[in-house]
C-alpha cells in the first residue's frame, strides 16, 4: 500500500503540478492496490490496466506541456452503466456481458478530454436496479469496512473502490439514491446533481426522468471538481439544461471556510421515522449540532407527501424501464439465447428466441421491474398507476418548493440503515426498496443531493460502519450544498477514516 | 337494405428533411448502401438519446396550417411500445394525446363539386427499419430475415382524417388532393412506390340514414391510388355481403393482396397490441410559440386553389383547364415554365397560353398516361413544347403532323425543329409544288370530279384528302383546299362553254 492510494483529487493534483509524482506512478500505485485488495472487494467488473497506463503516459505529457486540467492524470473508476468506446460496458447484466460500445458517454468523454486515467468499469446492480450491488450478474461487491456486508447500490463498485483506496474517485449514477446510498454505506462522499445538469448521453437508461450521473470521492471538494468537469449542456441530450458548467470551487484546507452563519437548514420529520436505526439517527443529530455550531440555524420542517415517494418511484421507474430495456431482444447486439437443440432451433422461430433471450438475459430484479412497469402502463391501469404516480410526483415537488421558501437546504439521513449483511434482504424486495426511502424523493423532484460521512455505528456483531448525512437543496443549488458539506467536512474527521482492509 | 360506406384514412408521409427525426444521420436513405445511414441513436444502441429535428416539426406545422388545422401551444412526444426487430428501441417515438396539429379540413374537388373532409390530427413520429424476409433459409433453419436500419428514424408525419368519406372514389380523391398538397408544400416526395406516402384505411358500412358507425376493419398494404380504390371497393362489397347474409363484420386488420385483388384477415381485435403509450421522458414537451407558427404561415407557398385562380386570371385560362393544370404541383410548374416563355415567332401571345394548356392536357397527357409517367419526368421539355407550338403556328407543320412530331420528341428527346427537318416534315406552301399532286388526284378520280361537277360539293373534300395523302401530309391544308377548288371550278367552266374556251385558247394561240 502506498500513501498515493489515499490521496484526494486536490492532493494528487497538487503533487502532479509540482512534479512530485507522475500520473504513471499514481496509476501504478492504484493498479497495485487493486491487485492487493480487489479479491476481497471486487468493486470492478472490467479492469483496463493497459489503457490506464497509456492514459497515464499521455497525462504526464499534458502535465509536462503545461496543458493540465484539474483531473489530468488522476485514476478514476467508471460505473459500468456508462458507455466507454472500445471497453465493454455490461450494466452488470448477462444481457450485455460482451457488449462493446462504439462511443463514449458525454460525461466519460469530458473526463477523458481532461486527461483522466480510467482504471476500469465499476460493479453495480444489474442495469442500476438495486440497493446492495447483489443484483450484479457477475459477482457482489463487498463493503471495505466489513467484507460480510454490502457496499450499497446500485453504484456499489464506485463507492467501494474509493473507500478501499483503489480509485481516487469514481463516476456513479443515481436514479433513486444509487450514488448517495453506497457513498453513505462505504463512508465516502457522493453527489447526485440536479436533473439535467449532467448529460445522460451514453448513460444506459434505467429510468430516464430520474437518472443522473454523479461523482463519488473522498472529499466534498473532489466531488466539486468532478462535477465541474462533467456538468454543462450537451446538445445530444434534450433534457440537459442550457447552462455552461459554472465551475464549482471550494476554499482549500485551512482557510476560514467553516462559517455557515445565516444559513437556514430544515430537518424534515418524515425522514426520521420508523425504520431509522438508532445509530444513524444519533450520528445525524450530532451532525446537526455541528452544523449549528458552525453558525447555521436549524428548524424542523415537514414534507407531508414523502409518504407517497416510494410508491410513486416504484411506478415511474419501472414504467420507464419497461420501455428502456425493450431493446434488449438478442436480435441486434448483446446476449442472444443459445440453449436450443438443433431441432428446437428450427421450430422455435423469432418470437420464442426473443422471449428466451429476455428470460435468460435479465436477472430476477430487472425482470420484476420490467413486469411492474409493463403492468402499470397497460390499458385500463394507466390512470390508476402511472397517472396517479405523476400526480404524486407533482405533490412531492410542490412540498420541496414550499419548504425551500423557508430554508436553504434540508438535512436528512442518507440511508436509514448502515451496511447490512450480504444476503440479508435479497429475499424481500420491499425491505430492499425501503432502504432508499430518504433518497428517492430527491430524484422524483429532480433536486441535488449530497451525502457526506457523518459518523460510525459500532456494534458487538460488526466493526464500526459508516453513516452518511444527506443534504438536499433546491434545483441547481449544488454550490450551496457543496459549501455546507465542505464546511462540515472541515470541522470533522469522518471522511478521513480508512477501512481496516 | 341500403348501406352507407364510412371511410377514414391514416396517411403516413416521410418528410424530406436533411437529417433524420432524432439524429444527424442523413434522411435520404433510399439510394444509400444498406446500413450506411446509421448512428447510435437510430440504431437504438444503449445510452443513445433522441434530439428533435426542428425542421420536421416545422414541416408538420406547415402541413397543419395548409390543412386549416389549429396548432396548439403545447405538444409532446410519447413512446409507443411494441416489440419487433425493425423497431430498434422496442418502442417508437410518436405522439399520442397532444399532436402538433388538430381539427383541420381538406376540400376535395370531385367533378367541380367540393366536399370537405375533416382532418382530425397531424402528428410526427419516426419510421422503422426495413426488413427483408427470406423464407427459404440457408443452413436448414427455415428462413431468415435481414434488417436495413437506414430507414429507422426517418421523420414520418401521420395525417389522420375524420371518418368523413362515403365512397372509395372520395377516399381516392382525398388521397390525391392530400398528396398534391404535400408536394405543393415541398415537405415530401410523396412517392408511393418507395413508401414515402403510405395509406391505411378504416372502413365500415351502416344502414343508410343511421347515425351510428358500423364495425370497422382496417385495411393495410395499399401501395397506389389505384390499389386504395380497388381495396376499398372490394371491402365495401365484402362487408355488404357479410351484412346481407345476416352476419356481423369482425373488427380486424386486413391486408390488401394486390395480385389476388382481395383483402385478407391479418389480425383480430383480440390480437391487437396494447401500445402502453406514455410521455417520452427523453424529450421535454415543446412549447410552440405563436410567433413561430405565424412565421411559418407567412412562408406557406401558393397552394392549388390560389394557383388555379391565378392561372385563370393571368393566363386567361378557362376554369376547367386551370383546375386540371394545378391538380399537381409538377404539372402547374411545367405549365408556368412553358406558358411563361416568349412565344415562338408567329404565335400570338394571347393564344400561346391556351395552346400550351391544350397540348399539355390532350396529347402530352395521353403520352404520359400511357407510360404512367409523371410530368416531372416528361421527356418533352417545356422548351420543346413551346418550340413545337411555334412550328405549328407558323404553318411549318400542320396540327396533325405536329402530333406526330410530339410523339417523336417524346420518344427521342430531340428538339422538334430537328425532327421536322430530318424527317422532311416541312409543310409545303409553294403552289407550284402542290399543283402536280392536285392534277394527279383529279385525273385519278374522274368520278369524284364528275360528282363535283354534277353539283355534289362534298366530293371536293375527298379530293383534298387525296392530295394530302399524295403530299404525305406536308401540304398546307388551306392551300390544297384553294387549289383543288380552283381546279374543279375551272373544269366546271370548261364544261359549260367549251367553245368559248376553245376560242380563248385559239385566240391565245393566235397571238
Amino acid at each position: 500500500m502506498s500513501e498515493y492510494n489515499w490521496l484526494t483529487i486536490q492532493e494528487a493534483r497538487a503533487l502532479l503540478a509540482r512534479r512530485e509524482v507522475s500520473s504513471v506512478e499514481l496509476t501504478r500505485a492504484a493498479l497495485e492496490r487493486i491487485e492487493a485488495v480487489e479479491d476481497s472487494v471486487r468493486s470492478f467488473i472490467t479492469l483496463t490496466p493497459d489503457l490506464a497506463m497509456a492514459q497515464a503516459e499521455a497525462a504526464d505529457r499534458m502535465l509536462a506541456d503545461g496543458n493540465a486540467f484539474p483531473l489530468t492524470g488522476i485514476p478514476v473508476q467508471v460505473k459500468d452503466v456508462m458507455c466507454t468506446e472500445g471497453v465493454r460496458t455490461t450494466c452488470a447484466s448477462r444481457m450485455l456481458a460482451d457488449y462493446v460500445p462504439v462511443y463514449n458517454a458525454t460525461a466519460v468523454e469530458r473526463l477523458l478530454r481532461q486527461g483522466a486515467v480510467m482504471l476500469g468499469k465499476g460493479n453495480m446492480d444489474e442495469f442500476a436496479m438495486g440497493s446492495s450491488c447483489e443484483n450484479s450478474a457477475f459477482h457482489p461487491t463487498r463493503n471495505p469496512w466489513d467484507a460480510a456486508r454490502v457496499p450499497g447500490g446500485s453504484s456499489g463498485g464506485a463507492a467501494a473502490s474509493v473507500a478501499a483506496g483503489e480509485a481516487v474517485y469514481a463516476l456513479g449514477s443515481d436514479t433513486g439514491g444509487s450514488v448517495r446510498q453506497p457513498a453513505a454505506l462505504c463512508g465516502v462522499t457522493g453527489l447526485k446533481p440536479s436533473y439535467g445538469l449532467v448529460s445522460r448521453y451514453g448513460l444506459v437508461a434505467y429510468a430516464s426522468s430520474l437518472d443522473q450521473i454523479g461523482p463519488i470521492g473522498r472529499s466534498v471538494a473532489d466531488c466539486a471538481l468532478t462535477l465541474s468537469a462533467i456538468a454543462g449542456h450537451d446538445p445530444r441530450d434534450a433534457t440537459s439544461l442550457p447552462l455552461k458548467s459554472p465551475g464549482y470551487s471550494l476554499p482549500g484546507a485551512g482557510a476560514d471556510n467553516g462559517d455557515l452563519r445565516g444559513l437556514r437548514l430544515g430537518v424534515p420529520q418524515e425522514y426520521f421515522a420508523e425504520g431509522l436505526e438508532d445509530g444513524v439517527r444519533q450520528a445525524v443529530e450530532q451532525a446537526l449540532a455541528t452544523l449549528e455550531a458552525l453558525g447555521a440555524s436549524v428548524r424542523e420542517v415537514s414534507l407531508p407527501s414523502t409518504k407517497y415517494a416510494l410508491a410513486c418511484y416504484y411506478i415511474i421507474a419501472p414504467s420507464e424501464c419497461s420501455a428502456n430495456l425493450a431493446r434488449y431482444d438478442g436480435v441486434k447486439y448483446g446476449y442472444s439465447y443459445d440453449g436450443y437443440s438443433y431441432d428446437e432451433k428450427a421450430a422455435a422461430g423469432m418470437w420464442d428466441a426473443m422471449e428466451q433471450t429476455r428470460r435468460h438475459g435479465f436477472g430476477p430484479e430487472v425482470t420484476r421491474r420490467i413486469m411492474l412497469g409493463t403492468f402499470a402502463l397497460s390499458a385500463g391501469y394507466y390512470d390508476a398507476y402511472y397517472l396517479k404516480a405523476q400526480q404524486a410526483r407533482t405533490l412531492i415537488r410542490q412540498d420541496f418548493a414550499a419548504v425551500f421558501e423557508t430554508v436553504d437546504a434540508l438535512v436528512t439521513p442518507t440511508s436509514p440503515v448502515v451496511a447490512f449483511p450480504i444476503g440479508e434482504k435479497t429475499g424481500d424486495p420491499v425491505q430492499m426498496y425501503l432502504i432508499d426511502v430518504c433518497t428517492l424523493p430527491v430524484n422524483i423532484a429532480g433536486l441535488p443531493g449530497l451525502s457526506v460521512p457523518c459518523g460510525f455505528v459500532s456494534g458487538d456483531s460488526h466493526p464500526p460502519l459508516p453513516v452518511g448525512m444527506q443534504l438536499i437543496g433546491p434545483h441547481l443549488s449544488e454550490q450551496t450544498l457543496l459549501r455546507i458539506g465542505h464546511a462540515y467536512e472541515q470541522a470533522t474527521e469522518w471522511h478521513k477514516q480508512r477501512p481496516p482492509l | 337494405m341500403e348501406y352507407e360506406t364510412v371511410i377514414g384514412l391514416e396517411v403516413h408521409v416521410q418528410l424530406q428533411t436533411q437529417s433524420k427525426m432524432f439524429c444527424a444521420c442523413r434522411a435520404d436513405y433510399q439510394s444509400a448502401p444498406v446500413n450506411s445511414r446509421v448512428c447510435p441513436v437510430c440504431l437504438g444502441l444503449p445510452g443513445a438519446l433522441p434530439v428533435i429535428n426542428a425542421r420536421a416539426v416545422e414541416y408538420t406545422i406547415m402541413t397543419g396550417l395548409a390543412l386549416n388545422c389549429s396548432i396548439p401551444r403545447l405538444t409532446k412526444f410519447d413512446r409507443k411500445n411494441y416489440p419487433y426487430p425493425d423497431l430498434m428501441k422496442g418502442y417508437q417515438i410518436s405522439q399520442y394525446d397532444l399532436p402538433i396539429a388538430v381539427d383541420g379540413r381538406l376540400e376535395i374537388g370531385d367533378g367541380g363539386e367540393g366536399r370537405v373532409i375533416g382532418v382530425r390530427r397531424v402528428h410526427l413520429e419516426e419510421d422503422v427499419a426495413k426488413m427483408q424476409h427470406f423464407p427459404d433459409g440457408r443452413g436448414g433453419n427455415g428462413g431468415y430475415s435481414l434488417v436495413d436500419v437506414n430507414r429507422s428514424g426517418v421523420p414520418l408525419m401521420e395525417v389522420v382524417s375524420e371518418p368523413d368519406m362515403r365512397s372509395a372514389e372520395e377516399a381516392r380523391a382525398y388521397l390525391m388532393t392530400l398528396h398534391s398538397l404535400l408536394q405543393y408544400l415541398g415537405v415530401s416526395t410523396g412517392n408511393m412506390q418507395d413508401g414515402s406516402f403510405r395509406c391505411d384505411a378504416n372502413i365500415s358500412l351502416r344502414p343508410a340514414g343511421s347515425d351510428e358507425f358500423g364495425t370497422r376493419t382496417e385495411i393495410k398494404n395499399m401501395n397506389s391510388f389505384r390499389s386504395v380504390f380497388q381495396a376499398l371497393n372490394f371491402e365495401v362489397g365484402r362487408q355488404r355481403r357479410v351484412l346481407e347474409d345476416g352476419g356481423r363484420v369482425v373488427q380486424e386488420t386486413r391486408g390488401w393482396l394486390e395480385g389476388r385483388a382481395v383483402t385478407v384477415s391479418q389480425r383480430s381485435k383480440e390480437e391487437a397490441h396494447d401500445y402502453r403509450y406514455f410521455p417520452e421522458p427523453d424529450l421535454p414537451p415543446l412549447d410552440i410559440a405563436p410567433d413561430w407558427v405565424e412565421q411559418i404561415r407567412g412562408r406557406l407557398p401558393e397552394l392549388a386553389p390560389e394557383r388555379c385562380a391565378r392561372f385563370c386570371r393571368d393566363y386567361g385560362l378557362p376554369l376547367y383547364d386551370a383546375r386540371l393544370l394545378t391538380a399537381s404541383k409538377a404539372m402547374a410548374d411545367y405549365y408556368e415554365r412553358a406558358a411563361g416563355m416568349h412565344p415562338a415567332a408567329g404565335t400570338a401571345r394571347e393564344s400561346h397560353a391556351k395552346q400550351v394548356s391544350n397540348w399539355m392536357l390532350s396529347d402530352l397527357a395521353r403520352l404520359l398516361n400511357l407510360e404512367n409517367r409523371d410530368i416531372a419526368d416528361s421527356p418533352v421539355s417545356p422548351e420543346h413544347l413551346v418550340e413545337l407550338i411555334g412550328l405549328v403556328d407558323a404553318g411549318t407543320v400542320s396540327v396533325t403532323l405536329g402530333k406526330t412530331v410530339l410523339e417523336e420528341v417524346y420518344a427521342s428527346g430531340a428538339a422538334p425543329r430537328r425532327i421536322v427537318e430530318e424527317r422532311g416534315y416541312t409543310q409545303i406552301s409553294d403552289t407550284a409544288a402542290v399543283e402536280p399532286s392536285v392534277r394527279e388526284a383529279l385525273d385519278a378520280n374522274p368520278r369524284a370530279v364528275a360528282d363535283y361537277l354534277g353539283g355534289k360539293d362534298s366530293a371536293a373534300k375527298f379530293l383534298v384528302g387525296q392530295v394530302m395523302k399524295l403530299t404525305r401530309g406536308q401540304a398546307k391544308p388551306d392551300l390544297v383546299n384553294q387549289l383543288v377548288t380552283g381546279a374543279l371550278e375551272r373544269r366546271k367552266n370548261e364544261g359549260n362553254g367549251a367553245a368559248d374556251s376553245a376560242n380563248q385558247s385559239k385566240g391565245a394561240g393566235a397571238d
